[in-house]
């Protein structure tokens, strides 16, 4: 079996710490700055910024195959799918008290 | 066809693939394909979350401030610490340091062990108050309509995941008793790769659980 | 080429079979299984036909309801669904990529092991009572009358597992396990709507596992999700139920169209026409049919918008199945056409499925389905394309590798009658459906007004024809494999890799893998 791409002691380490700063820093805007509106769009940037930093880092796929990637990224998009048409017929409803 | 239990540390493999190294990429891509099930699946439930957030902003505004963000913070840490020590193990199976990687798969276990024991004191303090799902729900309801709703979400997103968490803990549980038997090693760690990965993706979820939940 | 070992000797004994990681013997089981539930299925559907024999009422109506429920859960959930990829495709789609086995054996394994727990819930519910919410276990009716619709649902469910676990297994084995210059351009068709039906499997069934264990703790708790009273949205519930169950049609329909792609460039001895057409439409048809889903739901409380989109969206599903339609017919053409039982299939096949994909388009468009919206005329058009369809590729296709799979010829003759039998049954039974519909004949009740009386009848008679038919083809079965005469390497001739080898295959598939230099059909 040919040697697999082993990410260096110290990476982890440092991607860790940045999970943990990101996580402080999400705490902080939510709880300590009133950013309303944008309380959720900011809490969930930075929740993206993890997700990344987990799946590029811990998951390996940074030096993983990109079929890989490809894959759980093809995934991301069928969810959107999922939302994008419920949000369609959710919000294009005409409400009961409409006198249309 | 029994053949007896084949030699993978040492470069056997299932007699349909080529070689180890093909067995290993094959088996990481099963992994990943069937973590896009997973994700379909909690994305429905983030789906619904988002459309009665956007229809009742007042129940899961007024809801969210019953769970306590510093549990939630808690358990965020818990869980990337547990994540960190998952790819440590993996990292240590690398290196073929068998003492090491048992030592941080062990600790996944606590870790998740951990997080779980915090969702039981968040889980009966919501059950002392009586914050429980739809029709069992007999809190206060703070004069808001259709209050409930927010506790149906969060039990059955937290309950979902914990589930995981208690099936991962197991998958943790077997690839740390198998390692601990010497069976992995640099040229064979699909298993723990594979429960590896299944463990990223908890915590995946849980970093969108926890602004969704405790935050926003 | 009988003697030797070959995977149906290599071992004996029960536990040899119910522990086996064999592709092919997993395949067996799951037909033994899927058959099974076919037959129940199959007597479910002429019960519900000698129901509607007449007006008025032969059975108690609740008792219809759940015959007509377990109709739909059974033959969808339990046999369409699983039906093509789980059989045929677990014994053949290995040896058309030149691979040993699949790509997980054991996940093969544990995904029979999930039907089978499957359908044994499905049984259980029975026992608690029987579920009578139709297949789709719509809310707030399946909420609001619990007990056995919520283990009929489960049992949905950890089928779904089984589906999911062999959609895994088909992707991974499509991608990892080509054998040399096995390109992605020389696969089989059949495989390619494999992998298209595989990846549906994959992104869709998650969504209604989701769905249906939200209607569980809707019984169990009164989540209030789905419930209008507690401020949910039952039409929510059907657009999560749709997602995947719109794509679950083609999960059941690709593969079929991937089988008959084999039988008419096999019996017409020409090179297929268009390969690459065929082979992207079927990955058209798998993307296009996610976004399509809100069809099923025009006369529900969707918005206008969303319905005149899903409308149109759903009438470009046309433009790809149109072009695997045409292609085979220009593959006929100039061919050297054998009219053998598996090309009788396909054939006929392509006459209901054209049918049923063309009545598609009028349900698609809002105006005529507000007036054809839960009649006959829908049942109809489901039949022409899910027993039409599938089950016509389904009988081809074991028709045409029975010899394959278990080294003897069925006999011809019977054959040709369980096909006229099945063919123009089906047609007896679900055309006079199209004019019930048209008149407004709804579905799902257990009676009809006087008026529809003769048109029923028809119907009925049909209905027992088919199964006349099914009985004819389980007799043929039977006789070939015990009584048959072998079969030989490669009975009709056909070029893919499967007939390269002794049949049955040894355990092994391949004695050495082979190496391909060219495309899959090379006729003339």
């Amino acid at each position: 079996m040919a040697e697999h791409h082993v990410i260096p002691f110290s990476t982890y380490i440092k991607v860790f710490s940045a999970l943990i700063g990101l996580t402080f820093l999400t705490v902080l805007t939510a709880k300590g700055m009133d950013l309303s509106p944008f309380n959720g769009a900011v809490a969930f940037i930075i929740a993206a910024c993890k997700a990344g930093l987990v799946m590029a880092i811990f998951m390996h796929l940074k030096y993983d195959a990109k079929s890989n990637s490809m894959i759980i990224f093809g995934s991301f998009g069928f969810v959107m799918l999922l939302f994008i048409f419920c949000v369609l017929d959710i919000y294009t409803r005409i409400p009961v008290e409409s006198t249309l | 066809m029994s053949t007896g239990k084949l030699d993978k540390k040492n470069g056997e493999f299932a007699h349909h693939f080529n070689d180890a190294e093909h067995e290993y990429v094959s088996s990481k891509e099963g992994v990943w394909i069937f973590l896009t099930s997973e994700i379909l699946m909690f994305g429905a439930l983030f789906v619904g979350y988002f459309i009665y957030s956007n229809l009742y902003p007042e129940v899961f505004e007024v809801g969210s401030q019953s769970t306590d963000w510093r549990l939630g913070f808690t358990n965020t840490i818990v869980l990337l610490a547990s994540s960190l020590t998952m790819a440590l193990g993996i990292y240590y199976c690398q290196k073929n340091d068998k003492k090491k990687a048992v030592m941080n798969l062990a600790a996944t276990v606590v870790c998740g062990a951990i997080f779980m024991i915090v969702k039981y004191f968040e889980y009966s303090h919501k059950i002392h108050e009586g914050w429980l799902p739809g029709q069992w729900f007999h809190g206060d309801t703070q004069g808001i309509e259709n209050l409930p709703l927010y506790f149906s979400f969060y039990f059955m997103m937290t309950g979902l995941h914990g589930i995981h968490v208690l099936a991962g803990m197991g998958l943790v549980t077997w690839v740390a008793i198998r390692a601990n038997r010497g069976e992995f090693g640099p040229h064979y760690y699909t298993p723990v790769e594979g429960v590896g990965l299944f463990w990223h993706l908890i915590d995946l979820i849980w970093i969108f659980l926890f602004p969704l939940l405790y935050l926003v | 080429m009988s003697e030797g070992k070959n995977y149906i000797n290599q071992e004996a004994g029960l536990m040899s079979w119910l522990t086996s990681r064999d592709h092919k013997r997993i395949g067996l089981l799951y037909f033994y299984s899927i058959g099974f539930f076919f037959f129940i299925g199959g007597v479910l559907a002429m019960l519900i036909r000698t129901e509607l024999f007449r007006s008025g009422n032969l059975f108690d109506p609740a008792l219809y309801n759940r015959f007509m429920t377990y109709h739909g859960v059974i033959m969808v959930f339990f046999v369409i669904v699983p039906g093509i990829p789980a059989i045929l495709g677990n014994i053949i789609m290995p040896l058309h990529l030149g691979a040993r086995d699949v790509a997980f054996p054991t996940v093969n394994l544990m995904s029979w092991y999930c039907y089978v727990g499957g359908a044994i819930l499905a049984f259980w519910s029975i026992f608690l009572g029987g579920a009578d919410t139709g297949w789709t276990f719509y809310t707030p009716y399946s909420i609001n009358f619990s007990g056995a619709n919520i283990t009929a649902a489960l049992a949905a469910f950890v089928a779904g597992f089984s589906s999911i676990l062999t959609g895994v297994n088909f992707v991974a084995t499509v991608h990892k396990l080509r054998c040399p210059g096995m390109t992605m351009k020389r696969i089989t068709l059949f495989t390619w709507s494999l992998y298209a039906t595989a990846i549906l499997q994959v992104l869709a069934t998650p969504v209604v596992g989701i769905t249906v264990l939200l209607l569980v703790m809707e019984n169990i708790f009164g989540i209030g999700i789905f419930d209008p009273e507690m401020g949910g949205d039952p039409v929510l519930f059907q657009h999560f139920f749709w997602f995947y169950s719109h794509p679950a049609v083609y999960i059941m329909i690709l593969p079929a169209m991937g089988i008959i792609s084999e039988l008419i460039t096999t019996f017409s001895r020409k090179t297929i026409f268009g390969y690459t057409a065929i082979a992207y439409s079927s990955l058209a048809i798998a993307g296009v049919s996610f976004l399509v889903w809100g069809h099923h739901m025009f006369t529900s409380s969707q918005s206008e918008v969303a319905a005149v989109v899903f409308s149109v969206i759903t009438m470009l599903v046309g433009v790809p199945t149109a072009i695997k339609t045409f292609n085979w017919v220009a593959t006929l053409y100039k061919g050297s056409i054998q009219m053998q039982s598996p090309m009788l299939y396909a054939l006929g096949f392509m006459f209901i499925f054209t049918i049923g994909g063309v009545t598609g388009i009028f349900l698609s468009t809002i105006a005529t389905d507000i007036h054809f919206h839960d009649t006959y005329f829908v049942v109809a058009h489901f039949h022409y394309v899910m027993v039409g369809g599938t089950l016509m590729a389904i009988m081809g296709g074991a028709y045409y590798w029975f010899p394959k799979i278990t080294g003897r010829m069925f006999s011809e003759p019977w054959a040709r009658m369980s096909w006229v039998f099945i063919f123009v049954g089906f047609n007896v039974t679900f055309f006079p459906q199209f004019v019930l519909g048209a008149m407004g004949m709804p579905r799902r009740y257990a009676d009809y007004l006087p008026a529809f009386e003769s048109l029923n009848q028809i119907s009925s008679l049909g209905s027992y024809m088919i199964g006349t038919g099914f009985l004819i083809a389980l007799y043929t079965f039977v006789q070939g494999a015990y009584r048959g005469e072998e079969a030989g390497m490669n009975p009709w001739g056909s070029k893919t890799l499967e007939w390269t080898i002794p049949s049955p295959p040894p355990h092994e598939n391949f004695e050495e893998i082979p190496t391909v230099t060219a495309g899959p059909y090379e006729y003339r």
